[in-house]
């Protein structure tokens, strides 16, 4: 996947220019809109997420840690000490990258089971601190009065400014995303990936890349989670739990985790399967999630975005 | 009086942490077992002990059955859900890799729980204990009888598993498929059969952990993951496939939780087990008893 191509990248940016205007006027989904900022903060994650466990390898099951780092160092930045929210949107990356290099030095040593635990217990000891620390973060009951944004006077206030503010973020940590995987770096990655081994005996630096990929991807996190706490102006600890981690997972998992496309596609359809064709299911919906998860390990390996591919594969035998 | 007080208070906190830890310990036996047999980390091992509890409350309480039939009841349909787990859900993955392997247990061990919430609500169940619970008291130390068989049944289960593992055709035969599968292949095991039995017993273990839990702090749906992480936390204190490693770790675990939450902040309860697990992955991955492996690529 070193080839970026460009047919689909302008299908999707033409897609995501015209969808609130289509969609906005069609009364049975004038709200898909407002699922698409959802989705496109997902989007935002899993895009470093699959760079993390698709091109490198390493799994992290607390990514909804630095996702939440980024939500609460919007909400009490803004709240308690009136900062301005862009400024607090950086503080928050910055906090996420700081978190990221003091767990991920000692965590991505490990591998395999113990990489996975090590970020679980990460991800679940964030989320009782937010849940405990009720001065700064509002404990349980979560905290409300979280600004929205603007810029030189213009304000994101209704959903089609929020999406198309949002979805330009994606766009920007797309193509940085591409670049990365470009750049020595990215081949440093797939190289561990392939080969821990060879990789270190072709000089690669190997904690290095990893802890850089891992940061990065925490950034990406922290900056979903500011902007979630801007536009939903009330975060509380639940959103942040464990099971988002997981749902992260299900994301790439379910578009695909080899490739960036596969992020996309991932967060887009998930965001409308849990708020829009699996909320009929009510309580049944955490089970439906379980079986698509296990379906697609078992029949679908390489996600929704390997499936044209193996179908053509499949009609030319 | 003072000082007795908080003496009594801190033996009261070891009794409770012993207890707990004992039925961390069994979750982390039965991570092991699944482990040695097939280098799996099974993520939902701990809603065996869920489903261990609250099947038992279904056949005593609500069906009525008598103790120990429920006992043998519930031991079964655990065991069923755990061989249904290797069928099911790891089996039929055709390129096992960790990281596949880790995203079939979690997604079946949300399959299980959301499945138990549907059968039982979000509401906790208790159990009566199994011997009544007028508690014992030793020097200002209140003991409930219920930990006296949690004790009772790590014992049992770490001394049978010792014995099966080293004394019996079958137990002999698991162990070499944990040593070498091919090699256990050409002398006539069937690894297959092997692994459901490996799946099989630590789902049985798991669902008597659950069932001696239940009377202590009740039970509900959502408990699994969190008993999950505590065992495998257990399971890497003491060094990941050692038994007796497994039994350490536990009671040490539910030690630092139990003095943690009554010293320090109660609120932090769940993070001190955490905090120690990953210290313990960051300095020595090995565990207390287990051999080196998991930074090999650092020596090359």
């Amino acid at each position: 996947m070193l080839r970026i191509r460009k047919a689909p990248i302008c299908v999707g940016a033409l897609f995501i220019l015209l969808f609130p205007w289509v969609a906005g006027r069609l009364p049975a989904i004038e709200h898909y809109p407002d699922l698409m900022v959802f989705a496109g903060i997902y989007c935002l994650m899993t895009i470093g997420m699959s760079l993390l466990m698709g091109y490198a390898g390493q799994i992290s099951l607390g990514h909804a840690a630095f996702y939440g780092i980024g939500a609460y160092a919007s909400g009490i930045l803004t709240t308690q000490y009136n900062l301005n929210p862009w400024l607090c949107i950086l503080l928050g990356s910055v906090a996420a990258t700081a978190v990221a290099v003091v767990v991920g030095a000692p965590s991505l040593r490990l591998r395999g089971h113990y990489l996975a635990m090590a970020t679980l217990a990460f991800g679940i000891i964030v989320n009782i601190v937010f849940r405990e620390e009720a001065e700064w973060t509002g404990g349980p009951d979560g905290m409300g009065g979280i600004p929205g944004l603007d810029i030189f006077g213009y304000s994101f206030d209704s959903i089609h400014k929020y999406y198309y503010l949002v979805w330009i973020v994606v766009a920007i940590a797309f193509f940085f995303t591409i670049r990365l995987i470009q750049s020595p770096t990215g081949r440093a990655l797939r190289a561990i990936h392939a080969s821990e081994a060879a990789a270190s005996a072709m000089g690669i630096d190997i904690s290095r890349s990893k802890i850089v990929v891992f940061a990065f991807s925490a950034i990406l996190a922290s900056v979903a989670g500011s902007l979630y706490a801007h536009y939903m102006n009330f975060i509380n600890p639940s959103t942040f739990d464990t099971l988002f981690s997981i749902k992260l997972v299900i994301m790439i998992a379910l578009g695909g985790m080899h490739t960036i496309w596969g992020a996309v596609v991932g967060s887009v359809l998930f965001a409308f399967l849990s708020f829009e064709w699996l909320h009929q299911f009510g309580e049944y919906e955490i089970v439906v999630y379980g079986l698509v998860l296990m379906m697609v390990t078992i029949y679908l390996p390489e996600g929704l975005v390997g499936l044209p591919g193996r179908i053509v594969q499949r009609v030319r035998r | 009086m003072e000082t007795i007080s908080a003496a009594s208070q801190l033996f009261q906190f070891i009794v409770t942490g012993l207890t707990v830890g004992a039925i961390y310990a069994m979750v982390a036996i039965g991570f092991n077992i699944i482990y040695n047999v097939t280098e799996i980390i099974n993520l939902a091992q701990g809603e065996f002990v869920m489903l261990g509890g609250l099947i038992m409350v279904f056949m005593h309480v609500t069906v009525g059955l008598p103790m120990i039939l429920a006992f043998v009841a519930t031991v079964l349909l655990v065991t069923l859900t755990g061989t249904m787990l290797d069928r099911l859900a790891i089996k039929p993955i055709r390129q096992p890799s960790v990281m596949t392997l880790i995203i079939a247990t979690i997604a079946a061990s949300i399959v299980i729980k959301g499945t138990a919430m549907l059968i039982w609500g979000k509401s906790p169940y208790d159990l009566p204990a199994f011997s009544g619970r007028t508690p014992i008291e030793l020097g200002g130390v209140i003991i409930q009888p219920q930990y006296l068989w949690v004790i009772g049944f790590l014992a049992v289960v770490a001394i049978g598993l010792t014995l099966f593992f080293n004394r019996t055709i079958l137990g002999k035969a698991m162990a070499a498929c944990a040593d070498n599968p091919d090699a256990a292949r050409l002398v006539g095991i069937n690894v297959q059969y092997m692994v459901l039995l490996s799946f099989a017993l630590s789902a049985a273990i798991g669902a008597i952990a659950g069932m001696t839990l239940t009377p202590i702090a009740l039970m509900d749906y959502d408990r699994g993951a969190m008993l999950a992480i505590k065992g495998f936390g257990a399971a890497i204190l003491g060094g990941l496939g050692s038994f007796s490693g497994a039994v350490l770790g536990g009671l040490l675990i539910g030690l630092i939780e139990s003095l943690g939450a009554g010293f320090l902040l109660s609120g932090y309860k769940d993070a001190y087990a955490l905090i120690v697990l990953l210290l313990v992955l960051f300095l020595r991955p090995s565990g207390m008893m287990g051999n080196f492996e998991v930074t090999k690529f650092k020596r090359f």
